[in-house]
């Protein structure tokens, strides 16, 4: 069959027979670097030879791989950690074989946590939910939350230290590291370079501290690829100090985002998104309100897509309108006219109507002037104090990362760095082009990385340690707010990785102590009174009480920066945060690889997206490879068609393209880091588009974007659900009555209980933390890049997104489609074996045992949740991959039908209690995956005989609706309309 | 095939080919004729060449097959929503190419149409192989093939049973009910043509097989008598069984609520396409064979006038179908059904709606000439048109309708790999196979009947 | 091998249908009970002239009808009511609209069966044996010979035939009588029993 998987596979096996033990890794990786072995892996299969179209053979491959990488974990993976922790709800003496323990830590990502309760079966981690007393949680989970737990099993991950590419130990680590601080004893640290990203955790900021006392020639620099220097610098401008802002959504009656992305891509976007949101729901007509959310952005985000009037400029247009918009206002900005006044002074006039209760909120994007003239703006208006407030930077040492980046380039250029450290990151990828970072590396005489995987980077560095997963180490971070959060191990580190602070310390001290005692010690010696209460208190909530930054005055500027040069009339670029694999550090995670994309919905690449207009110009189609010429610099990539986008702004998501990462992320999409410099971090002008004549195969997980005139999502606006609340609902036209059939109506009765879901369309960001959440509950496989091509995704619950209205600047909706329970279920009629049935709560469960697979429920269903098994998709499954599974949920095999099933493990896990305790379930015991995830709480789970019920009492609203009613399969899932809130003198 | 010309056949006053068989034959001329094909120690050389094709593609089916229980039907192009793919076109195709057979012998039997006497063993054996191709998808097409037998009813020790609602249960108790009742019609008919076989036998062997295939067979009164009583009887049941057969096929869609499948107008026009169909496929195989083996004087031109007439009023049948089906998306207003009515024509897949439009509607309104019913080759070229024809529409039905339905963000395309090809050709390659095996080795024409028309001739011409 | 066997019928042969027919009547006229006749195909009105009553065929057959078309009915309803029943997208457990194509398939089945088999045991088929075999050239039935072409035969198995010498058999116009002789089965090939006729 597949003559290219053979050849490395007889490779393998030879070179495997004398290996043993550790020697294993150093024949994969030598044998995972062989041509045939690369050339295998980034097979491109012929379209249509369709025995290509299954990575069976592949994933047999890796299998065999994977087995003998398991080895070396499989021994310590199901052990408790010695330290003592506390579970969260309930505190069990030991571990009871079937019973779940839940854990409060926190995850990071660009420095700031994010609190997590993770579930533990038997000592495995399993699933992540959001830690409702943390304050940038608010119990919700982000996609890159759901998917951390992929993240601790992936087999590729850096598994040991390495010293130039040779398998070495710790303690030789340290004695070496010893060795090379004695060294710099003399020279006071002069050569010693410590590089990370942006740090919150009071713990290593602490240990730095001591390092740099010791070492006081030493220099601690800090790089994030997606740097919020522009935040930092614009608050320098506007209040001559760096400072945190803090927006207070619940209390904004009028948002302005200035092509900021706060619903998904801010730091504290989940809290952000819950209390947005909370401004939107809507019950009943009388006194019903709504916050207005105007966006002006050159590419569309969730935070356009959600607004009720969007503005699409581009990036380097925002500045001018912004300064426009101060001018109005009455602040001397420079510019008095755009070719946007018309849409910006009805904004202008709201902002003022609303003073005191609007926000203007710019994006990490913007130059720091747009952030300064955003904060004269809201000055102005009056709303700090009442809908902003500032607090000192939450990093303990703010700094210019793209100034310090630049100094240790020069540094190292110029050979002063014997030692450079490397706190995870990436910069050989990820820095600036122009820096040449890769040249000046090499020029480093000692090169230390704890790295989580083997990256570019890695390649340069004399000792590469393994990293420990947030999920098997001790530390502490900071919430956007202040809020500290104790990080604690579910697990103890599958592949001996170490963290930060054990680094660290092995600089200061011999022998380096373990990260536990690390972090206790320093907050012992914070002298909190009693302590050891503390200390458990801290771990059980997971969060520090009262420990967020205070609100602080702050003295805002004079007057409004200068004006910078007007933006160029040519083409932009704009480099942004890919929406799945962040700034590609996710990019071997197969959850998020195959996660759409929540506006392209793109899986497994990225590409240059571009306008309608400018395609149109350039006669380009989807897939269409370009080449993209930037500042001296080239890349090809594939374009993508958005509507939305602004005409003349070319999006490039960064991340992916990486040249060495693991089996998942291999071959995925395009470099854009290789054409962003430093004078371009965000965006820049003068690009220029020049077609190849190639395509490249792009794959969408939704082909069509019209509902074509169908009432699939109901919409309207609050005005006009005001004069009649059933304008959209449920009683636009009737329901089809019970008595619409051949048979006896009532021929089955739920009088037990009758489980429901209700989805809020008028919340949902469409942020797809829903789709992840329920992959990671449910064991859904990933497929691979060809298997959605071919239509064969596997998401239980799909994200969909209609745009409506022009091309240039359409209407975006967002839709989560789950099963949805018909009470008359198509699927259940014509399925020969009764396969698939109706249980009496009134669940459409999926008998898997039962299915022989002849598909006609899923073509007889009109929503399309049905999920095939086409292949063996869970064949490929490493020892490691395996202990990810929720031992809750079957997984399934080859040829079998599968669907959204309410989360039943979960209610069965709420029924036993319950029954042992001889009660009902209560109302929100029950919390689907989905629901869990869910930022915005779109979406409720529960029993529609109880009236008091969450989910009874939404159902009841005027805006419920049933997708598809008409066809009388009397859904339980039903959808709340989505309303808009526009400006009067917009619309007219 | 043999040169020989086709010998000119006498014309009705209304100028229609006019006898059913040749003048001048006797008893022996047809007995010698018909039976010494499967006597004859060599077939024609031809015979060969058609077998080692179909032979060839069989074994290209097993292939398929071996690499599809290996790998799952994900090596096919179907996906969600285009769960169902080539095996139910195919499935549908064959089982209405098998419905020619019955419809010959028991309907027009029945009507007392002598015509069929030529070839209604012919079709008999031909909806057997039909009926036996299409028997495989239901089985191919499953996720999990090796648990097929869930769908039949017998007592599972969970105490489970199949989903009686379900079209595909019906499709199990239909399909096989009509192979059977085939089969045995089939058998009850060829019984005296062995035995005549078996008394002709000059080779020991030939006159033990024969003979054991015969059951004893000799000819006497009361043999013929019930037998004759229950080839009727047989017929009779026959009857409404083809014309329901087809009908639970189409409840397969008719059931479903997939727009483009959910139509009252499904089962009488899937009957008429499948005799359509089956027709075409009966005069693609005689024409050839009759020259092969020089059976110009027991197939008359006759005969291959009046299948054509069939075909035409079948084939007006269909078109009506396809007509309604247009009237009724039109008609309801609904806004699905509308839509895929515009989705068939001018969709994704409108070159196969406009291609199913030129083979099965246009280009067979020929046949209303004479001139063409009677020219072998443009029959041999219509009926071709009409096959393809036929399948394409299966494929419109299925593909289509599925690939566009309520839900536009699941819309998806199907493609077709390979395999789904291989798979098709490996069945056509098994029928053809299996029908030059049975031309081979069984009399193709029925003897006895074929003598009645001797003893009667006035019968013949009627 | 010239020995003659004990008797097992008479049978005589004709050139044309017809005759066999007038034969058949006559026969029947002077009280021949166990007779049969041989023809290459069904002739009208033989089983009459031989004194046939009308088939059971049929009425097997509707037997056949009733048996699979109420098992099949009570199956479905069975399985569906009794046995396991299940809430099927909330259609009732007896959805009898849905229970008729099963029902009506089985009905044919059912009757196509007994149509066959009930046939064929009434025939006593498969016999790979019959006396008869022995006539002179009867598997040559249909081969073309010196004298005619094809051979109708009327044979008479009854004891009283037996007794009687063959000459008293007023069968007119036959072309040629003779004895057929019971013989064992194995033995006794049907090219010999030419010997043992008159």
């Amino acid at each position: 069959m597949n003559t290219d998987a053979s050849l490395p596979l007889e490779e393998i096996r030879a070179r495997l027979a004398g290996a043993r033990g550790r020697e294993y890794w150093r024949c994969l990786d030598e044998i995972a670097a062989t041509p045939a072995f690369e050339e295998f892996l980034h097979r491109e299969y012929p379209a249509g030879a369709s025995e290509w179209r299954d990575e069976l053979s592949r994933r047999h491959f890796f299998q065999i791989m994977a087995a003998s990488f398991a080895l070396a974990g499989l021994g310590a993976c199901t052990k408790q950690p010695l330290e003592n922790i506390v579970p969260y709800v309930k505190q069990p003496p030991e571990l009871t074989p079937g019973k779940p323990l839940y854990y409060a830590t926190a995850l990071t990502l660009g420095g700031f946590a994010n609190g997590v309760i993770a579930t533990s079966r038997e000592g495995r981690p399993i699933k992540i939910e959001g830690n409702p007393d943390h304050p940038s949680s608010l119990g919700a989970t982000s996609v890159f939350m759901q998917a951390a737990v992929l993240d601790l099993y992936d087999p590729d991950r850096a598994q040991s230290v390495l010293r130039a590419g040779q398998p070495s130990d710790w303690t030789t680590f340290v004695s070496a590291m010893n060795a090379a601080m004695q060294d710099q004893q003399t020279r006071r640290g002069a050569g010693v370079r410590i590089l990370t990203g942006s740090v919150t955790s009071p713990t290593l900021r602490a240990q730095l501290a001591e390092l740099l006392g010791k070492y006081p020639a030493a220099k601690w620099l800090q790089w994030e690829p997606l740097t919020r220097d522009n935040v930092r610098e614009g608050a320098r401008l506007a209040f001559g100090e760096v400072v945190e802002t803090h927006y207070a959504f619940e209390d904004a009656a009028v948002v302005l985002a200035l092509d900021s992305d706060f619903l998904s891509t801010h730091p504290a976007a989940l809290r952000y998104a819950r209390k947005f949101a909370d401004r939107r729901r809507v019950k009943q007509p009388d006194g019903a309100s709504m916050n207005r959310l105007y966006a002006i952005e050159p590419t569309p985000t969730l935070t356009g897509a959600m607004a009720d009037h969007r503005l699409p400029v581009s990036s380097m247009e925002v500045e001018n309108i912004t300064r426009a918009l101060a001018q109005r206002l009455g602040i001397p900005a420079g510019v008095g006219v755009t070719s946007h006044d018309d849409w910006l002074s009805p904004v202008a006039r709201d902002l003022e109507a609303h003073a005191g209760a609007g926000v203007v909120i710019p994006g990490e994007s913007q130059p720091p002037a747009v952030h300064a003239l955003a904060h004269l703006i809201n000055g102005k208006l009056g709303n700090f104090g009442r809908t902003i407030t500032f607090t000192d930077s939450i990093e303990p040492a703010p700094a210019n990362q793209l100034a310090s980046l630049r100094e240790l380039v020069a540094d190292m250029q110029s050979g002063a760095v014997d030692l450079l450290i490397m706190l995870e990151g990436n910069p050989v990828f990820d820095a600036p082009a122009d820096l040449n970072f890769a040249d000046a590396l090499a020029k480093v005489k000692t090169c230390v990385r704890l790295g989580f995987d083997d990256n570019e980077t890695s390649r340069f560095c004399h000792w590469h340690i393994a990293a420990a997963h947030a999920l098997e180490s001790w530390s502490d971070a900071r919430a956007f707010d202040g809020t500290v959060s104790l990080i604690q191990p579910l697990i103890e580190p599958l592949f001996d990785g170490k963290t930060t602070h054990e680094v660290i310390d092995a600089l200061i001290r011999q022998p380096g102590r373990a990260s536990y005692d690390i972090v206790r010690e320093y907050w012992w010696g914070q002298g909190w009174p009693g302590f050891e209460k503390w200390w458990r208190a801290a771990l059980d909530r997971g969060v520090v009480a009262n420990s967020a930054a205070p609100p602080r005055a702050v003295t805002l500027a004079a007057s409004a920066p200068p004006a910078s040069p007007p933006p160029p009339s040519k083409t932009e670029i704009i480099f942004r945060a890919d929406p799945t694999i962040w700034d590609g550090r996710f990019v071997n995670n197969a959850w998020l690889q195959e996660l759409a994309k929540p506006i392209t919905k793109l899986t497994w690449d990225n590409a240059a997206l571009i306008s309608p207009a400018l395609a149109q110009r350039e006669k380009l189609q989807n897939g269409d490879v370009v080449e993209l010429k930037f500042r001296g610099r080239s890349l090809r990539a594939p374009v993508w068609i958005v509507p939305g986008q602004a005409e003349r702004s070319v999006t490039l998501h960064v991340g992916y393209g990486r040249a060495r990462t693991g089996r998942v992320g291999a071959g995925a999409g395009v470099n854009a880091f290789s054409l962003r410099t430093s004078d371009a971090l965000c965006s820049g002008g003068g690009l220029e588009i020049v077609r190849t004549g190639e395509t490249r195969e792009l794959v969408s997980t939704q082909m069509h974007h019209s509902m074509e005139g169908r009432d699939i999502i109901r919409s309207g606006t609050l005005p006009a659900f005001m004069r009649d609340p059933n304008f959209t609902g449920k009683e636009k036209e009737p329901r089809p009555s019970r008595e619409d059939t051949l048979y006896h109506p009532d021929e089955f009765k739920y009088d037990g209980y009758k489980w429901g879901l209700s989805i809020d369309l008028n919340v949902c960001i469409g942020c797809n933390a829903c789709t992840i959440a329920c992959q990671a509950e449910n064991n859904i496989p990933v497929v691979g890049k060809h298997q959605v091509s071919a239509g064969r995704d596997m998401q239980w619950i799909r994200v969909d997104r209609y745009f409506r209205g022009g091309l240039d600047n359409p209407e975006m909706n967002h839709q989560p489609v789950p099963c949805m329970h018909c009470e008359n279920a198509p699927c259940e009629l014509v399925c020969p074996v009764g396969a698939t049935v109706h249980d009496h709560e009134g669940l459409n469960v999926q008998v898997y045992n039962r299915c022989i697979g002849t598909r006609y429920c899923s073509n007889n269903c009109p929503y399309k949740v049905r999920r095939f098994n086409f292949l063996e998709f869970n064949a490929g499954l490493t020892a490691v991959q395996k202990m990810a599974k929720n031992p809750d949920v079957t997984v399934r095999s080859r040829g079998v039908m599968e669907k959204c099933t309410y989360c039943t493990q979960r209610i069965n896990a709420a029924r036993i209690p319950a029954e042992i305790a001889g009660r009902k379930i209560r109302d929100g015991e029950i919390v689907t995956a989905c629901q869990a995830a869910c930022p915005v709480e779109a979406i409720v789970f529960g029993d529609l005989n109880d009236p008091a019920s969450r989910v009874a009492k939404l159902k009841e609203q005027p805006l419920d609706y049933w997708m598809l009613g008409e066809l009388n399969t009397r859904p339980r899932t039903s959808y709340l309309a989505k309303l808009r809130n526009p400006n009067p003198e917009l619309t007219v | 095939m043999s040169e020989r010309p086709e010998p000119p056949y006498e014309v009705s006053p209304l100028g229609y080919p006019a006898r059913l068989l040749a003048p001048g034959e006797t008893y022996e001329s047809v007995s010698d004729k018909i039976a010494s094909i499967p006597l004859a120690r060599h077939p024609p050389r031809a015979w060969y060449f058609g077998f080692l094709i179909g032979f060839s593609f069989f074994m290209l089916l097993l292939l398929g097959v071996t690499w599809l229980f290996m790998k799952g039907v994900g090596i096919w192009g179907i996906n969600i929503p285009v769960a169902w793919g080539f095996a139910i076109v195919n499935f549908v195709w064959w089982i209405g190419i098998g419905h020619a057979g019955t419809f010959i012998s028991a309907i027009l039997l029945l009507l007392h149409q002598q015509w069929r006497t030529a070839i209604n063993r012919f079709s008999e054996a031909m909806t057997l192989f039909a009926v036996a191709c299409a028997g495989l998808f239901p089985l191919l097409h499953l996720g999990r093939p090796w648990v097929f037998w869930w769908i039949l009813p017998y007592p599972d020790t969970m105490g489970l049973w199949p989903q009686f609602r379900s079209p595909l249960v019906w499709d199990v108790f239909a399909v096989s009910t009509y192979f059977t009742v085939s089969l045995l019609f089939w058998f009850l008919g060829l019984m005296p043509d062995l035995a005549t076989v078996r008394d002709r036998a000059t080779n020991v062997w030939q006159k033990k097989i024969y003979g054991v295939l015969a059951l004893g067979w000799r000819g006497s009164a009361a043999h013929w008598h019930r037998q004759q009583t229950a080839y009727l009887m047989l017929a009779g049941l026959a009857t409404p069984l083809v014309l329901s057969v087809h009908s639970v096929v189409s409840f397969d869609f008719a059931v479903a609520i997939v727009p483009g499948w959910h139509s009252t107008i499904f089962p009488p026009y899937f009957v008429a396409g499948a005799i359509y169909s089956g027709f075409a496929m009966v005069l693609n195989i005689v024409i050839p064979v009759r020259k092969l083996y020089g059976l110009e004087r027991l197939i008359t031109m006759r005969t291959l006038n009046n299948m054509a007439n069939v075909m035409l009023v079948t084939g007006e049948i269909v078109a009506y179908g396809y007509l309604i089906e247009a009237f009724m998306a039109w008609y309801s207003g609904d806004v699905f059904e509308e839509y895929m009515m515009k989705n068939r024509a001018f969709g994704p897949y409108g070159f196969a709606f406009w291609a199913l439009m030129l083979l099965n509607v246009v280009i067979p309104q020929v046949l209303w000439l004479r001139r063409v019913r009677t020219n072998l080759a443009l029959l041999f070229l219509v009926a071709l048109s009409i096959n393809v024809g036929m399948w394409v529409e299966r494929f419109v039905i299925v593909i289509t309708s599925l690939n566009r339905d309520f839900t536009p963000s699941a819309w998806h395309l199907f493609i077709p790999t390979f395999w789904d090809w291989a798979i098709l050709a490996g069945t056509i390659g098994m029928f053809f196979m299996l029908q030059f095996l049975f031309m081979r080795l069984l009399p193709m024409i029925s003897i006895s009947e074929t003598r009645e028309l001797v003893a009667e001739p006035e019968k013949a011409e009627r | 091998m010239k020995t003659a066997r004990a008797l097992y019928g008479l049978a005589a042969e004709f050139t044309t249908h017809e005759q066999l027919l007038a034969a058949a009547r006559s026969a029947c006229a002077q009280g021949y009970k166990s007779m049969d006749a041989y023809a290459p195909f069904p002739v009208e009105g033989l089983p009459s002239a031989l004194g046939r009553k009308r088939s059971l065929v049929p009425l097997v057959v509707l037997i056949g009808g009733i048996i699979g078309g109420s098992s099949g009915y009570f199956m479905q309803w069975y399985a569906n009511v009794v046995s396991y029943p299940l809430n099927i997208g909330g259609r009732p457990l007896n959805s009898w609209p849905s229970f008729i194509p099963i029902t009506f398939e089985l009905t044919v089945l059912g009757a196509a069966l007994f149509a066959f088999f009930g046939s064929m045991a009434m025939n006593k088929l498969p016999q790979p044996y019959h006396p008869i075999f022995h006539a002179p050239n009867f598997e040559r039935a249909s081969r073309r010979t010196t004298r005619s072409s094809t051979r109708w035969r009327l044979a008479s198995f009854s004891k009283a035939s037996v007794r009687a010498p063959s000459r008293r058999c007023r069968c007119e116009n036959a072309a040629r009588t003779f004895r057929i002789a019971r013989a064992r089965r194995r033995r006794v090939p049907s090219r010999y029993v030419q010997s043992a006729a008159l």
